[in-house]
């Protein structure tokens, strides 16, 4: 059987990253620029120097950069106004604040005198989206030397000014100083008059993070207020005059056709309009309850005869349903001969891990807000991809990309699950029909039920190892997971690693570490398995294994703050370790658990050490690395999508159960703060080594090694 | 019906089984409580009835009449910050915040009838409150900072 949830579709998210698309939307010229911006002083990222920085001459006409190679770029009004616009957006990872540190640090402005203007495709550079811990290794740097190049050419023009010379000069909290005669002049001051558009310079130098005084600070959240106010407005918030309320009326099971429908009585109510569109059935009328009726009045018809497979019987079925192995960057590594290293070993061990599909659940569910006005379409909606989404639009209501507005105000989360559009299309095809604004908040139902879910696996390991601590062989066949973290990080000479995608009867897509919570799992529950074979500490054989000295760090930061060779253990207690690296992070887990005369579980205490270069804010950091530990606990313990006939069995959050405050364990978080390296993302690495950590420390205290995620879906050990 | 919230009274037409977070949301314009999961199991919709804190998404409306219902936005009085949000602000434990309005709620009733809890009594006071961020040792911080010592 095959299921359409494969086919190619605008909404579809992707299992891996996106690759970067060119962007080719933003017809930016200077003039164009700064009649949308004002006058001043611009600073964009370009590849090639187009422009030659010349004084006040203005670069020669026409000036247009190539869209496509512009990714970020930063405004200086006449006012002072620094005004940042980028295309990353922010789902509670707290870019906002750490992109204006950044921008703060090198521009030498006050952080309050920065705009951060994100996610809205009329007024920032193209941008692929927020994903893949890219914000702050990539918009990051991009930003940090468009700062820079805008510091510089402030106090050349300063110097021009003066009749002095420039290196004379210094640039601190949004002036020029001349130290000689403590003359003083604004940045805004400079900029009056003048409409300068310059690219970034690979040449202006950068101050180095040991040199940090804003970046590198724990800056609470800029926008904090505005949160514990209640006032910030999330789209699920957001109100237009004279808008509607829709709804949209769904399959009662997966692949459901529909036979027939009869919208009468529900056009019959008052203010309702319904649309019915293709396979589309939709309603709007002016409160969410009316709404709710007009839906309820929807008398349909639906062929359910599909089959499906459920949870019962998901793993044999996606191994069953596999393709060729994945090729290109989404391959696994081969060399050496597999067969000849289990061979030579004085160990072999084959397992089989299962993994369970499971669910983001952002606490804000997704939602959207379309406006029709004079054939011009904007929507604002709670997404990663906001040009993703234009794009979608643009192709659905048959529109040129600039008559299609996406706005991202900041967004009730994500965690690689709103890469998708669904709700912004619902909305924009009510508002079309009923010429008023119509807002879709989806409930938590269609949430868990009509998004998509972090894919269910299978990981096949078959491996061998010597007494002395080496591992010979390493066949590792992932089915359906996904690619990241595929590649083991170990010295292994005789290497066969594959992902084979197979036929997923849920849609499944991004998640938070993307598959490397699924490989990362396998890999190192299976490395520790390894080690009691050759009655090796699971520490030490992963240190003697290690391929990369990052990863080394953080296993030696992570078992000293844990007391690894040092700390008791009581009966009944078990100590377990995983590490890894994902999207420039490194993470080490030690993980505490005690298992009772009734099998009962308790994880007691996780100590994890984590690594990302430079840290930007250091609590900002920790909120991020908690998170990730705390989430990953779900997905370790008992977070599991339950599935039959087409259905979610368990699609809100009293039946899909989440980490709550009692069941977080004691929590020690060692950041390793690598001021020498440039900084990475820190919102997926630090999720892939719970889990394992978790299982091998039930492993250490039972000798049970189990193989599944959920590990203990009912709080006890089978 | 007469609703009072944050000390203002509103006439209010609905339906008598609405809930009272559509009545916050939709009629009053009080956005800060937040929808979740309309089944009581997350705690984002959190407001303090006489005193008491409430999952508004199921509380029928008319079972609110004439009591006192204070939502996040009643919490600021003249500008000045109600002391918990103060200690939010600083321990600045949120990433995407969305569940900071009935956290911040469920403190404020802890507080004010436990003014000095121990970790225990906070973990069981606001275990109905999901933050889906996952911060919760964050946000016992915060509370704690806004606790008597």
């Amino acid at each position: 059987m095959q299921h359409s949830t494969n086919l190619p579709h605008p909404f579809e998210p992707t299992q891996d990253e996106l690759p970067p698309k060119p962007g080719h939307h933003f017809e930016l010229d200077r003039r164009k620029f700064f009649k949308l911006f004002g006058g001043g002083l611009a600073v964009a990222f370009v590849l090639h120097d187009l422009f030659s920085f010349a004084g006040e001459t203005l670069p020669p006409e026409p000036s247009s950069i190539p869209t496509s190679q512009v990714g970020a770029w930063i405004h200086i009004g006449e006012d002072g106004t620094v005004s940042v616009y980028t295309g990353k957006v922010e789902v509670g990872q707290n870019i906002r604040t750490s992109l204006s540190q950044i921008v703060s640090e090198e521009l030498k402005v006050p952080i309050s005198s920065i705009k951060m203007i994100m996610g809205d495709t009329h007024l920032v550079p193209y941008d692929a989206g927020t994903f893949g811990s890219r914000s702050t290794p990539q918009m990051g740097t991009q930003l940090r030397k468009a700062a820079a190049t805008a510091r510089e050419a402030l106090v050349q023009m300063a110097a021009k000014n003066w009749n002095t010379a420039a290196k004379t000069l210094q640039a601190e909290k949004g002036t020029v100083i001349d130290p000689a005669n403590n003359k003083k002049i604004g940045y805004g001051e400079l900029t009056k008059g003048h409409q300068l558009l310059l690219p970034i310079s690979d040449q202006a130098s950068m101050t180095a993070a040991a040199d940090w005084k804003v970046a590198g600070k724990s800056v609470r959240k800029i926008n904090g207020r505005s949160f514990i106010t209640g006032k910030h407005e999330y789209v699920s918030d957001m109100k237009l005059p004279g808008m509607l309320h829709g709804k949209v009326l769904r399959q009662p099971s997966y692949e459901a056709k529909l036979l027939e429908v009869d919208v009468s009585k529900a056009k019959a109510i008052p203010g309702v309009i319904v649309v019915h569109d293709g396979d589309f059935i939709g309603v709007a009328a002016p409160d969410v309850r009316t709404a709710g009726k007009a839906l309820q009045a929807i008398k349909a018809k639906w062929d359910e005869s599909t089959q499906h497979p459920s949870t019962a019987n998901i793993f044999e079925y996606l191994v069953k349903n596999a393709t060729a192995a994945a090729s290109g960057r989404n391959a696994g590594n081969t060399k050496g001969s597999v067969q000849q290293g289990l061979t030579i070993a004085d160990f072999t061990h084959a397992k089989t891990y299962n993994i369970n599909y499971i669910a983001h659940v952002p606490l804000e569910p997704r939602a959207a807000l379309a406006q029709w006005k004079d054939g011009k379409l904007t929507v604002w909606t709670g997404t990663q991809r906001p040009f993703g989404v234009q794009q979608d639009l643009a192709e659905v209501f048959k529109l040129p990309k600039e008559k299609v507005r996406v706005i991202m105000p900041d967004t009730g989360s994500g965690y690689g699950g709103k890469h998708s559009g669904e709700a912004a299309v619902e909305a924009a095809r009510l508002a079309q029909e009923a010429k008023k604004p119509v807002k879709m908040v989806w409930t938590r139902e269609e949430e868990f039920t009509w998004a998509y879910f972090r894919p269910g696996g299978v990981i096949e390991v078959n491996s061998g190892v010597t007494n002395d601590g080496t591992i010979t062989a390493w066949k590792f066949t992932n089915y359906n997971s996904g690619s990241a973290g595929l590649n083991t990080q170990y010295k292994i000479t005789h290497q066969q690693i594959a992902h084979l995608p197979s036929d997923s009867p849920l849609k499944q897509g991004s998640y938070r570490g993307l598959a490397s919570t699924a490989n990362v799992f396998a890999r190192e529950c299976h490395i520790t398995d390894l080690a009691r074979l050759i009655k090796m500490d699971q520490l030490h054989f992963r240190l003697k294994n290690s391929n990369d000295e990052r990863l080394t760090a953080v296993l030696e930061t992570a078992a000293k703050a844990f007391g690894w060779n040092s700390s008791a253990k009581s009966a009944g207690h078990g100590f377990g370790i995983a590490g890894g690296f994902e999207k420039g992070g490194y993470v080490a887990t030690c993980a505490e658990v005690i298992v009772n005369s009734d099998k009962e579980v308790k994880v007691v205490r996780v100590t994890q050490a984590f690594e990302c270069g430079a840290i930007v804010n250091p609590l900002h950091l920790e909120n991020q690395v908690m998170g990730s530990i705390v989430q990953g606990l779900g997905g370790a313990l008992f977070e599991a999508i339950d599935f039959a006939d087409g259905k979610i069995r368990n699609s809100g959050l009293s039946a899909y159960r989440v980490p709550r405050f009692s069941d977080i364990p004691k929590i020690e978080i060692v950041t390793i703060d690598r001021k020498d390296l440039p900084s990475a993302g820190a919102g997926e690495a630090a999720i892939i080594g719970i889990a394992p950590a978790i299982r091998n420390a039930i492993l250490d205290a039972t000798g049970i090694a189990l193989t599944t995620l959920p590990l203990l879906p009912n709080g006890v050990l089978g | 019906m007469v609703l009072d919230v944050n000390g203002v009274k509103h006439e209010v037409t609905v339906d008598p089984d609405v809930e009272l977070l559509s009545v916050l949301r939709n009629e009053l314009d009080l956005t800060g409580s937040k929808y979740g999961c309309g089944e009581g199991a997350c705690g984002a919709c959190t407001v303090l009835i006489n005193g008491s804190p409430s999952r508004s998404c199921i509380t029928p409306v008319t079972s609110v009449a004439g009591k006192e219902i204070i939502t996040v936005e009643g919490l600021e009085k003249n500008g000045k910050l109600h002391a918990v949000q103060e200690a939010f602000l600083t321990t600045d434990p949120f990433q995407c915040s969305y569940c900071a309005s009935g956290m911040i709620m469920s403190a404020v009733a802890l507080l004010k009838n436990n003014p000095a809890p121990t970790e225990d009594a906070i973990i069981k006071a606001l275990n109905g409150n999901i933050c889906r961020c996952g911060t919760y040792p964050n946000i016992v911080k915060a509370i704690q900072l806004a606790s008597k010592p």
